[in-house]
Order: structure tokens, then sequence, then C-alpha cells
């Protein structure tokens, strides 16, 4: 195993870096909502981690078809570092939301449409895991593992439209919806955007520290393979 | 891969009939899957207290997560036996297209499934004295709930049985996923059964077709890459 790139490098330091900015501007830097007040500011944090979870996600679903098409192990790696870093993000979506949600709706959970399928799809990426742990041969855990990505990947929209059907009362940012608006100030956009950008250098960096990981393992599986022969 | 080999049509039609007439001689996955059935609603019975009240909201609910469960053990038990006998190798050795073996065993599956349904829905009708289930629009969202949970479950099975967990991780492979189906489903039945308009139940109805070509679609691309060696 090589030392670590310079890149890689920098890039951790970059994250700690943003993350303390991004820690500051939700913290102080932003206005205070004028409805909600201070709870509010767990939102930047929670849009961040939400943001990167899904872009994990939709990231397995396309590594799944890219390793199902060409058989190339190192798209499993990929797959595995994004469900695994978005599964983490994805719990801290949710507890975050939930953090939120005690005061501005007086309850920790309601079966509301996003959080239920927030709900769905952590579980689904649980039962990723499950499915993987049961498979000893490297390459068969890695079809199945792209398979059930793909299916989670496709699954969780279609379970967000269905239970749309049911009413909302989730707060909407981005995008359109008849749900209840939440107007942003220019300095809350700030606080805002640079939360994504954070989040967005945290996931990388960790998606890079799993990704060595994943050969690492691959290699010590090697090696054992070789001793035991 | 095209050899002399049966019509597609020809093969899945031989292995729906293999299935079928194994089923007819031994009956233990029929049997399995209706008593296992009658045992949910009996403790349904008793842990929702089903007096017509609750009955008026909950019976699509109820119906709809018996039948899942015992899809499941049909489904576990269908594709187990191919597998512990080494049939599975044998099919495919066969010089058939491989869809033809993911059609063969997802027909033989919705066959048990709505065997099981046929039986389990009338007798629900006499014990709760329900008439209203017996409507076509009811029976017609039961059969298209069914196709879209056993196509999925067909493929997740295939993929369960080769890992070392079995039978526990059916379920939990198949839930997350499945959890459109189920709840279209419900949404759909459970508004029929209220006498809603048709216009009212159109869009979960158009959600479940969505679901149903959909997951058809993917589990015949990715059949392939599930049962290979």
């Amino acid at each position: 195993m090589q030392t670590k790139p310079l890149t890689l490098k920098i890039l951790d330091v970059a994250s700690i870096i943003v993350l303390a900015i991004s820690t500051y501007l939700a913290l102080v830097f932003a206005p205070t909502e004028a409805v909600m007040g201070d709870v509010q500011r767990v939102f930047y944090f929670h849009i961040g981690t939400a943001w990167v979870g899904l872009v994990g996600f939709v990231l397995a679903a396309g590594t799944g078809i890219a390793y199902l098409v060409t058989k190339d192990m190192k798209w499993d790696r990929l797959e595995v570092a994004a469900v695994e870093v978005s599964t983490v993000f994805f719990f801290i979506t949710i507890v975050l939301g939930s953090i939120w949600a005690r005061p501005a709706w007086n309850t920790w959970w309601t079966w509301d449409p996003r959080l239920t399928t927030a709900a769905v799809t952590e579980l689904i990426y649980i039962a990723f895991f499950m499915l993987r742990q049961g498979i000893e041969d490297p390459e068969r855990r890695a079809r199945f593992g792209a398979v059930y990505a793909l299916l989670g990947g496709l699954s969780a929209p279609i379970t967000f439209m269905v239970i749309r059907l049911f009413r909302t009362i989730h707060p909407i940012v981005v995008g359109s919806g008849q749900g209840e608006k939440l107007p942003l100030t220019s300095d809350m956009r700030v606080a805002f955007f640079f939360a994504l950008f954070a989040f967005t250098v945290i996931f990388i960096d960790l998606m890079w520290h799993r990704i060595r990981l994943g050969s690492l393992e691959e290699k010590v599986e090697q090696l054992k393979l070789n001793v035991s022969m | 891969m095209k050899t002399a080999s049966p019509s597609f049509f020809k093969a899945t039609m031989a292995i729906v009939q293999k299935d079928l007439s194994a089923e007819l001689r031994s009956r233990e996955l029929l049997s399995a899957m209706l008593v296992f059935s009658m045992l949910v609603i009996l403790i349904f019975n008793f842990a929702l207290e089903l007096d017509p009240d609750v009955r008026e909201k909950v019976t699509a609910g109820v119906l709809w997560t018996t039948f899942a469960f015992a899809g499941t053990l049909g489904l576990n038990r269908s594709m187990a036996v191919e597998k512990d006998r080494g049939c599975m190798d044998g099919l495919l050795l066969a010089p058939v297209d491989r869809s033809a073996i993911f059609f063969g065993k997802a027909i033989s599956n919705l066959a048990f499934m709505l065997i099981v349904e046929a039986i389990v829905i009338p007798l629900y009708g006499l014990l709760y004295n329900e008439t209203r289930i017996f409507q076509p629009g009811f029976l017609g969202v039961i059969l298209l709930g069914s196709i879209g949970y056993i196509a999925v479950g067909t493929l997740l099975s295939a993929m369960s049985v080769q890992t070392r967990t079995r039978d526990v991780l059916l379920p939990i492979l198949l839930f997350p996923v499945a959890v459109p189906v189920l709840l279209a489903s419900v949404k759909a039945s459970g508004g029929l059964l209220a006498g809603a308009e048709f216009a009212e139940i159109l869009t979960p109805l158009n959600l479940l077709i969505v679901y149903d070509v959909v997951f058809i679609a993917i589990s015949f691309m990715v059949f392939d890459f599930v049962v290979e060696e």
C-alpha cells in the first residue's frame, strides 16, 4: 500500500477547515429565524448531510450498473464506499431532523412522506450490508451488492411518490410543491450553500479513505488466500 | 448464444409445469402458506380487535400484510428447493435463455400466491361477513400488487438462497424494496373498500403499474447476474 497521497492529505485538512467554517456560519453568522428561533440552525447541517447522503445513494446505483457491465472490482469498492459513507450521513440527517421536529412539530417523528422515505432508504442500505456480509466469495458479493444497490436506487423514488399520496408537513426549501415554504435571507443562503459545499468536500474525503481501505481489505483477503494454499 | 433451444415461451412453461406438478404432489408449500396466513389473520383479529369499526379502516392493510408474510414463506421455499437438491444447476445447464428460468419461477410463485389469496380472501369474507372485498376492482389491485411483489421477490430470493443467512435474509431484503407495492396496494384497495371514486385511486393504481413494469423489466435484466457461477 502506498503512503497517503498529498492531495488526500490536503483534502483532510481542508475538510476540517470547511467543517469549522460551516459550523461558524450556521451557528453564529446566519441570522436567527424569526418563527422557529435558534433550532432552525440545525437545518444547515441537516440539508448538507442529506445532500451527500442522496448523492452517495445515486452514485451507488450508478457504480452498481458500472460493475455489472465491466466486472471491474474498482466499481465495487467505490459502491461500498459510497453506500457506507452515505448511510452514516443519512442517519445524521434523520437525527438532526428529529432534533428540529421536536420543537417545530412537537414530536420526534411523524410518518410524513420524506421521513418515511428516509427511513425506508436507510433500511434498504442496512439490508445492503447484511446481504454482503452473508457472502464469502468477493466476486459474488460484488455482483449481488450491485444488483441490490440498483433495486434500492429505483425503489426509493417510487416509495417517495407513493407516500406523497398521504399529506406532507415537511418544509420545502428546494424545488416546488404545496408544502410550507421556508424563505431564506441572503445570509442564510451563504450558510446554506457553504454547508452543501463543506459536506461535499468531507464526503469526497471520506469516500477516498474508504476506497483506500477497500483496496487494503482486498489485499489482505488475497494474502490470507495465499497463506491457506 | 442461440442454439437449437426450445422456444422461450416453451421453456418458461416447462418450468412452471415442473413447479406446479411438484407442488401438486407434495403440497408442502401451499399448505404452509395457507396455515400461516390463517394464523396471521387470527393474530390480527386479537391484536387489533377487528370489530366492524376497526375493520372499516384496516381490512386492506391486514390482508396485504398477510399476503406479504405468506409470500416470503413461499418465495423462500420455492428457491431453497431448487438450491438444496441441486436443481438450480440443472436448470442453469439447460440450453435455454436464463430469463426463461426467471419467468418460470416467477409465474409459479405468482400462481402459489394467487391460490393462497383465492382461498384466504373468501375465508376472510366469510369470517367477517365482508362482501365488499369481492368487487372486481379490489381483486384487480390484489393481482397487480402480487405481480410486482413476486417479480422483485423472485429475484431477491434467488440472491438470498446463495448467502449464509438464507431464509432470514429474504424479508430483510424484500420488504424495504417492496414498500411501494405494499403501500400503493393498500392505498388503492383501501380506497375501493371505502367506496371511493375510481379517479381517487387512479394515482396509486398508476404507481402500482409503473412499479410492476419497472421491476419486471429490471429483474429480467439482472437475473443473469444473480444466477451466474
